[in-house]
């Protein structure tokens, strides 16, 4: 038996302007199969990454945002978003899109992936993690 | 003259910059990440909605529907424009200034 690591993926970019969230959503959901502690960070721009109602229809983009509802079943069930960022940007917890998992351990029940948290609370959150993946 | 923003304004001084050099008349276009800029209730909607009032500001249509902002959700007075749009301001003024 390997030894369990903590595991942070912090996502400080907005979801269409660069490559970096799309890729860092695809190392998570690879790195999921390896069966460690994982948690994700949205700060900053970040945070527009889990805005709701994104379309990209006329814009000729590829909207991945979809796959964030992919996450609960890789087992990636802490979504940490900095409130801090949301109040900045204007947005609340209602703007974001409404991700879920369902916990074994509790007869499947359906629960929510994202928590948001205060910018000391995810101080003592970073000072934890074994490993930090930036995107 | 038209200005165009393509950075989010909480990541870059591009639109802070643009705000600050551009003559009273002009246009100024946000497009890519620089429809942020556009949201309303945010740290840097004072500075927009301000300049708002001697410069016309436009927002990409297609730009902020890819990143999931609603009109509704813009300072008000910011006109969304299509991509006909985007080349009628091109069109319309005699030169372009890309604040990359």
């Amino acid at each position: 038996m390997s030894e369990t690591k903590k595991f942070m993926y912090i996502n400080r970019r907005p979801p269409c302007g660069t490559v970096y969230p799309l890729e860092g959503l695809e190392v998570v959901l690879i790195g999921a199969a390896f069966e460690q502690e994982v948690c994700m960070v949205f700060i900053s721009d970040g945070v527009f990454q889990l805005k709701q109602g994104q379309d990209t229809i006329d814009s000729g983009m590829k909207n991945f945002s979809p796959t964030y509802r992919a996450l609960g079943d890789y087992e990636v069930t802490r979504l940490y978003v900095e409130r801090e960022s949301l109040e900045e940007r204007g947005l609340t917890e209602a703007d974001l899109m409404p991700l879920t998992w369902e916990d074994e351990d509790d007869d499947w029940a359906e629960k929510p992936s994202i928590q948001i948290v205060s910018r000391t609370q995810l101080s003592d959150l970073l000072e934890e993690q074994d490993v930090v993946f930036n995107f | 003259m038209l200005h165009t923003v393509n950075k989010s304004p909480f990541e870059s001084a591009s639109l802070k910059t643009c705000l600050g050099l551009a003559k009273s008349g002009s246009d100024i276009l946000l497009i890519e990440d620089g429809v942020y800029g556009a949201l309303a209730g945010t740290i840097h909607t004072t500075m927009l909605a301000e300049a708002a009032g001697t410069v016309s500001v436009y927002a990409l249509g297609p730009d902020l529907k890819a990143r999931g902002l609603p009109e509704d959700r813009l300072i008000p007075g910011i006109k969304v424009v299509g991509y006909d749009g985007f080349v009628e301001l091109a069109c319309t003024n005699d030169k372009v200034q890309s604040w990359l």
